[in-house]
């Protein structure tokens, strides 16, 4: 079942104030570091560069006005599938 | 012959049913268009004249999307979620299922035919 929107999307508060701090030129510019996977990227994210944890370490993602309403996680793939082996040698 | 966004309706089906032959109108919209043209559910494709299927095709021209545009704009939604690469983007490149289904055994309508992996040997008894 969807979100109710009378609540609005869902973001971790220590995330909206560190996007917040970095727009308005209060810290510097950089990567922000974050866990905060199920947080819903706002048109506050767009330009900035998320540090996603994915379980194991941190990918990094660029935020493009495209991607406003999905999930940070969504974009930080949890699983490293790279094919099955090719043939073993006898 | 009735040609409607570029589709040719079979003549001797019930209008209702007619309607869905067109890529993007299904039952209900088809249901929605009829009552909205004034015309009986249970007339054939071929009893319309030629008023009431300018009726149909002003309704449908003015608050759907068919046939190539409809086709257009679901190929859009699908190569945005392909270039912002999240998690549905990815799956759709890979040709898996994008809502979380298993892919142990079937999915075989995204994964496709089976394809048989040489040299895999069934666990054997000892």
């Amino acid at each position: 079942m969807a979100r109710s929107i009378k609540k609005g999307p869902y973001v971790a508060d220590y995330l909206e104030k560190k996007v917040l701090a970095m727009n308005e030129g209060k810290t510097k510019k950089g990567v922000i570091k974050t866990w905060s996977r199920r947080s819903t990227i706002t048109p506050d994210f767009v330009g900035n560069t998320f540090a996603v944890h994915n379980g194991n370490k941190f990918i990094p993602v660029y935020v493009t006005e495209f991607m406003v309403g999905h999930k940070l996680g969504e974009f930080a793939p949890t699983r490293n599938f790279k094919g099955h082996s090719s043939k073993k040698i006898a | 012959m009735a040609r409607i966004a570029g589709v040719d309706l079979p003549k001797n089906k019930r209008g209702e049913i007619g309607l869905t032959y067109i890529f993007g109108i299904g039952r209900s919209t088809a249901q929605y268009i009829l009552d909205k043209a004034g015309i009986s559910l249970d007339k054939k494709v071929n009893q319309w004249n030629d008023e009431e299927l300018n009726a149909i095709r002003n309704i449908i021209t003015n608050e759907f999307k068919v046939e190539g545009q409809l086709r257009s704009e679901v190929q859009m939604s699908i190569k945005r979620l392909l270039d912002i690469a999240c998690y549905r983007g990815l799956r759709h490149r890979k040709g898996l299922p994008l809502r979380g289904q298993r892919t142990r055994t079937n999915s075989r309508t995204r994964k496709g035919k089976r394809k048989t992996v040489a040299g895999k040997k069934k666990a054997t008894k000892k």
